[in-house]
This record gives C-alpha cells, structure tokens and sequence, in this order.
C-alpha cells in the first residue's frame, strides 16, 4: 500500500488529498491534515475522489467513425486521420476554421500546451473553454 | 471575470481562503456556497460561529442564507440596483472611506453622480426587499473593519455579468474594504483549474498571463518564443464556436476534456452545429454526449494518472501527482497534443511536465517563480510569483493595485433578456448541488455521490403548485421557448413563488436544451440564470 498526496479535482478550494494504491488499483482517499484549505477535511466528493478511476465505462482504445459508428482503432490511426482532418480544412478554409476547447479540469502544462498548439501549430487564436459556465 | 480587471487589473480571488474565517463581515452574493464550494462555505460558517456577520443575497433561501445574519432574498437579476442602493445609503450617512478612495482610486464623481441619480423608493420596489434591510446591510458592510464580499456564477451568468461584478468592486472600494487581509473581492471558481486554464491563455483573446494576442509586443514575446508568425486577430469564444451553427465559420474542432452538449446553453444549437462539423476530435475520460458526436476519440489518463499542476481559485498553484500508470491505451492529453503537434510539422518535445513549467515560467511573469521542485514541499505557490525566490502571494492588491489605481465605472441596472410572460410565467434559475458535479462526466461515475443524488429535480414554490395541482415528487414538463424537458417536481420555500430552480448534472434531463444563449456582450458570459418558462402536470 502507498499513500500518494494530490489535489482535488472537483472545485476551486483544491483541497489536499492522500490517494491510497493497493496492487496498482486507487482505492481510497483522505484528507491531507496539514494543507492549508483541506485541514483534514473534505466535502463527499473529495471523499470519494478515487470512484470513477476503475469504472468499466472509462475509455481504453482510441475511436474512430467507421461507416458511422466509433470504432476501437490503434492510437496511429486516430492521429493519423486527425491531423489529416485539420490539415485538409485548414488548406481549403484557413485556419480560422478550425476551433479548440481547453478545459478547466486539465493541468496548467495541458492547457499551456494547448493554447501553444492552437496558435503556433493551426494558426488560430480561437481557443476558449468553459470559464464563464 | 473581465468586470475585476477593469476595475483591478487583475479577475482573481484578492484574498486566501483562509482569510475569510478572520472576517467580521462577509458579503455572499450569488453563491450557493454550501453546495458549490464547500470549504469556503466552512470557512464562512467557522466565522459566524465566532461571531462575524453573515450577510447573504440570494433569490433562493439557500443552506447559508438560512446561517446568515441578513438575507436580502431580491428578484432574480435585480443585483445592480440592490449594489447600487447600498452604495446610496452608504453614501448619504457618511459611511465611505475618502481617504482610501483619495489615495487608492479614480473616477470617483462618475459613481458619486450616479449614485446620487438614485431612487431608493424604486430600489425597494426593483429588487423586491425592504428599505430598512438594504440599509442595514449597507450599515454592517461598511461599519466593519475587515470584510470579504464573495460571489460565484449568480453575479456572472447574466446579460449584466460584467456590470454586475463592477458593482460589487465598486462597492468594495467605497468603503475601502480592498487593500488588506482578511478583507477583498473574492471571485468563487466551480472548476478545479478554471483559474488555472484562464491563466495559461486558454482564453481567444490573450496568452498566458492575460497578454493580449492583439498587442504586437507581446506577439513578438511569443513569436520568438515559440519560432513561428502568430495570427493577429483574436479568437472566437466558447459560444461563437459551438453555436456558429456547423457550416458556419467554424467547420472543424478539437474538444478536450469538455462537454458542452450537457454545459452549455441552448443545447439544441450546440448539437446541431457538433453535428454539421466537417470534423471533431474529443478526448475524454468518458463517452460523454460530446464524444458520442464525434469522429475520433482519444481515451485520456485521468488526473490519477499523470502529473500536472492545477491552480485553485486562490491562486495556488499545487501539484497532481501520478499514482499508477495510465489505464489501458489512455494517454495523458499533454502526449496527445506533443504527437499531433510533431505529426502537423511543429515537434514540441518536451522530456516531462515540469519541462513544460520551465517554459511555462519564462514566458508568464505571473508565474515566473513557479517550477515542479518548488511544488515538490510545501503547499504549493500563490501567483503572483515573481522569482524563484519570492514566496507567492496570499493576497492581492496590498499598498496599490494590480492595474495601478482602482478604476470606479458606474453600473446602471440592465433588464434581463427574457423576463416572464403569460405563455411563459415562471423565472427559472439554475446551478449545482453538493453530490455532483458540473455535467456529471466524473461524479456520477461514483456510486456513493450517484446514490445521494442521481436525478434532476424541479424546485418549484408550494403555492405556485397549488395551483398548477402539481405534487411532491411527481412529474412535470418544463418549456421555454426553445425546449422541453420532464422532471420531478420538488416543493420547497427555498424558492420564492414565481421562481423554479434546477441543475445541469443530469443528461436525463438536460437543462441547457431550455437557457437562453443572450450573453453578457463583454464577458460573453451566458445567462444561464434567468429565463422564462412554463410548468405543467405530465398527464398520466
Ligand atoms: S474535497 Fe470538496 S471542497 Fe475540497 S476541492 Fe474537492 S470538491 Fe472542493
């Protein structure tokens, strides 16, 4: 077993929170004594952080649209297809045609990247995300 | 939050969290803390029971408007004239702190004059709430020596948004209550890193930091930075993109980590222009209903399984750190950009995330002290940071502030888009409860949250049920002029009759098929808290 300290997901206070790993499973977290927001408390969603890791419903494969239904293909494949899709908008629409969410439950170093992708790699500045929901 | 950069400079939480249970007073404006944000609300309440004033102004008799001191429950949207009313009466007794706005702030007459255009009868009779209760929160505001105002996505998800988080700094600044601990102008963040993401530019109209695309000098920053010709124009925002309508100027799009077919408003719009896309990309942890429209989909590692910062709505950058290795074939999105980016030509190759940071930290000033080894002890790093020796910052806007003086703009009251009719005569309101979160993608994978609360619900007045001959629990079509959805009907006086209230958890019952996409013009913020809709029994 191994106790490993994070931050929570959830909400903006960000609470401290130890996940516990037990033969590489996430199976329980608590409450970090010390941080300064959680204070060894937390509300039932930090509490119950761990939850939705091993659900049997989370994605495992890259999809792709195949005679239109999403398909389980190898990661070469989606990337593939991707980058030929933007490419091929981006030529016959210009960059401005393309358009990129960010999201407020990704890291700072997503979003960074992101938004650096966005500008630098389609040439567009429209990028945004759910700031304002 | 571009209301608090106009008047500040800068649009985050001026103090800690920690700071709010030193407060004498504290001033919740539109947040249903309890639910949304639950260790504030703690803090909120530590501060009562050591006897600070609680002064809450809601619509809704929420959890905290029942712990609170004072609350003034005003007609959804009134905001303004309420604001407004309390700065009058603050005014007329004398109770603003010249010396602060002499020294601190500009524009001062603008407000003054407007202030003194005023008509207290009208208030009383706009917002719905005695005049001897505007003043005596007008009085213990002002009175106090150390007081926070707080609000959240009720000040900022109207058409009047912007305006509406101008009054509360200009209030803020009135009685000088700005400048020190324990006293600020504290914005409430729903997401876990919305600050975070505004933060490193994932915004249409600035780079990390809030430098702004359309300033050649900062274009040259990042041209050189990152060896490319930067586009000049800003970008679309969130609304102009998932409601341009499919073939209109938006015809191929990548979404990570969002879902705006439950998120966003008017959803029938959001669908059909998902829909008409020549091409979309989402990555997901989930098949969530944005994923199910797409042509590719990127299964991504959760937060458990990579290692990232995030930065809470106190600004405090801190760590996520990777417990196991990703599940399956997911990968972390930073790795799915990094090969899409090398794929189209532009290799960004960078050996680990606080690589990124380092170039994160050269090109941010906010954010210029801020590296992985630092984050490794300690709680993390407030920004502004401005080396790797500074300390961060646990409060904002100390001796002057961030854009120089305070700016004062006088706020008039602005109508709401659609207020109700006879077709359509009930306000309807929406938000969060404590169990679940934001569109559910995550929370009601956990069956313990799942179990507490696993359905939409209608809160609707006792009386106006009386008389639609609507009872507990049973269900009920909900219209607007652009949707329909059933729901159970929940009776409570924590609505006020003429309003019903609910949430945008459930894909069941998807809510945002029924807002209104009229958004504020200058935050471009949608009012998802106001519009007009009619309820009636489903029959058997
Ligand atoms: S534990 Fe609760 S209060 Fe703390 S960050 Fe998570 S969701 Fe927010």
């Amino acid at each position: 077993m191994r106790e490993v300290l994070t931050t929570c997901v959830y909400c903006g206070c960000g609470c401290g929170v130890y996940l516990r790993e037990e033969g590489g499973r996430v199976v329980g977290a608590t409450a970090s004594r010390n941080h300064p927001v959680s204070r060894g408390n937390l509300c039932v969603k930090g509490w119950h952080l761990h939850e939705f890791i091993h659900d049997p419903a989370r994605l495992t494969t890259p999809l792709l649209r195949k005679n239109g239904t999403l398909t389980p293909v190898s990661w070469d494949e989606a990337l593939d297809y991707t980058t030929a899709a933007l490419g091929r908008l981006k030529a016959d629409h210009g960059p401005d045609s393309l358009g990129v969410l960010a999201s407020a439950k990704c890291t700072n170093e997503e979003n960074y990247l992101l938004q650096k992708f966005t500008r630098a790699v389609l040439g567009t500045n429209n990028i945004d995300h759910c700031a304002r929901l | 939050m571009a209301g608090l950069a106009t008047t500040f400079g800068s649009g985050a939480m001026t103090n800690s969290i920690n700071e709010i249970e030193q407060a004498q007073v504290i001033l919740a404006v539109g947040t249903n803390t309890t639910e949304a944000h639950p260790q504030v609300a703690r803090r909120m309440l530590d501060a009562v029971d050591r006897g600070a004033k609680l002064i809450v102004i809601d619509p809704r008799r929420t959890r905290l408007a029942e712990c609170a001191t004072l609350h003034l429950a005003i007609r959804p949207g009134s905001d303004i004239a309420l604001l407004n009313g309390m700065m009058r009466i603050i005014l007329d007794e004398n109770l603003h702190d010249d010396l602060f706005i002499e020294m601190r702030t500009e524009n001062f007459l603008a407000l003054r004059d407007m202030l003194y255009r005023v008509d207290l009868a009208e208030v009383e009779v706009e917002t719905g709430v005695p005049r001897d209760r505007i003043a005596s929160a007008a009085r213990l505001y002002a009175r106090a020596q150390k007081a926070v105002i707080c609000y959240c996505l009720g000040i900022t998800q109207h058409i009047c948004g912007t305006d509406n988080v101008q009054s509360i700094a200009n209030l803020a600044m009135l009685t000088g209550h700005v400048e020190k601990e324990w006293t600020g102008v504290d914005p409430l963040r729903g997401q876990n890193n919305v600050q975070g993401a505004c933060d490193m530019g994932a915004l249409p109209s600035v780079y990390p930091s809030y430098q702004p695309v359309a300033d050649p000098t900062f274009r040259r920053k990042f041209e050189q930075a990152w060896g490319v010709t930067l586009p000049e124009q800003p970008g679309l925002t969130l609304l102009d993109m998932t409601h341009s309508g499919g073939q209109g100027a938006i015809r191929g799009m990548y979404i990570m980590g969002e879902n705006p077919m439950l998120s966003d408003p008017d959803a029938t719009k959001v669908e059909a222009t998902l829909r008409g896309l020549d091409f979309l990309a989402v990555s997901d942890l989930f098949l969530t209903e944005t994923a199910q429209l797409a042509h590719v989909v990127f299964p991504a590692a959760s937060f458990a399984e990579k290692t990232g910062t995030v930065t809470n709505s106190e600004r405090r950058v801190q760590l996520i750190r990777q417990v196991i290795p990703p599940l399956g074939e997911t990968w972390p999105d930073s790795d799915t950009i990094m090969a899409l980016a090398a794929r189209l030509g532009y290799p960004m190759p960078y050996e680990s995330q606080a690589e990124v940071m380092e170039e994160i930290a050269l090109l941010t000033p906010i954010y210029s002290g801020i590296f992985h080894d630092r984050l490794e002890t300690g709680w993390g790093l407030q920004w502004p940071c401005w080396g790797r020796e500074h300390p961060g910052t646990p409060f904002l806007h100390k001796y002057y502030f961030t854009r120089g003086k305070g700016h004062f703009v006088p706020a008039q009251p602005i109508p709401a888009s659609e207020l109700p009719d006879d077709d359509f005569p009930l306000l309807l309101n929406t938000g969060r409860v404590y169990h679940q979160y934001h569109t559910g993608t995550m929370s009601r994978q956990c069956p313990t949250l799942t179990r507490e609360a696993d359905r939409a619900l209608l809160q609707l007045n006792p009386a106006d049920a009386k008389g639609l001959a609507i009872r507990q629990g049973e269900m009920v079509r909900l219209t607007s002029r652009r949707g329909s959805i059933e729901l159970a009907a929940s009776l409570t006086e924590e609505v006020t009759a003429g309003s019903v209230y609910t949430t945008f958890h459930f894909h069941e019952a998807p809510i945002n098929r029924l807002t209104t996409a009229a958004a504020d013009p200058k935050a471009k913020c949608p009012e998802y808290k106001i519009c007009a809709v009619r309820v009636e029994k489903v029959s058997p």
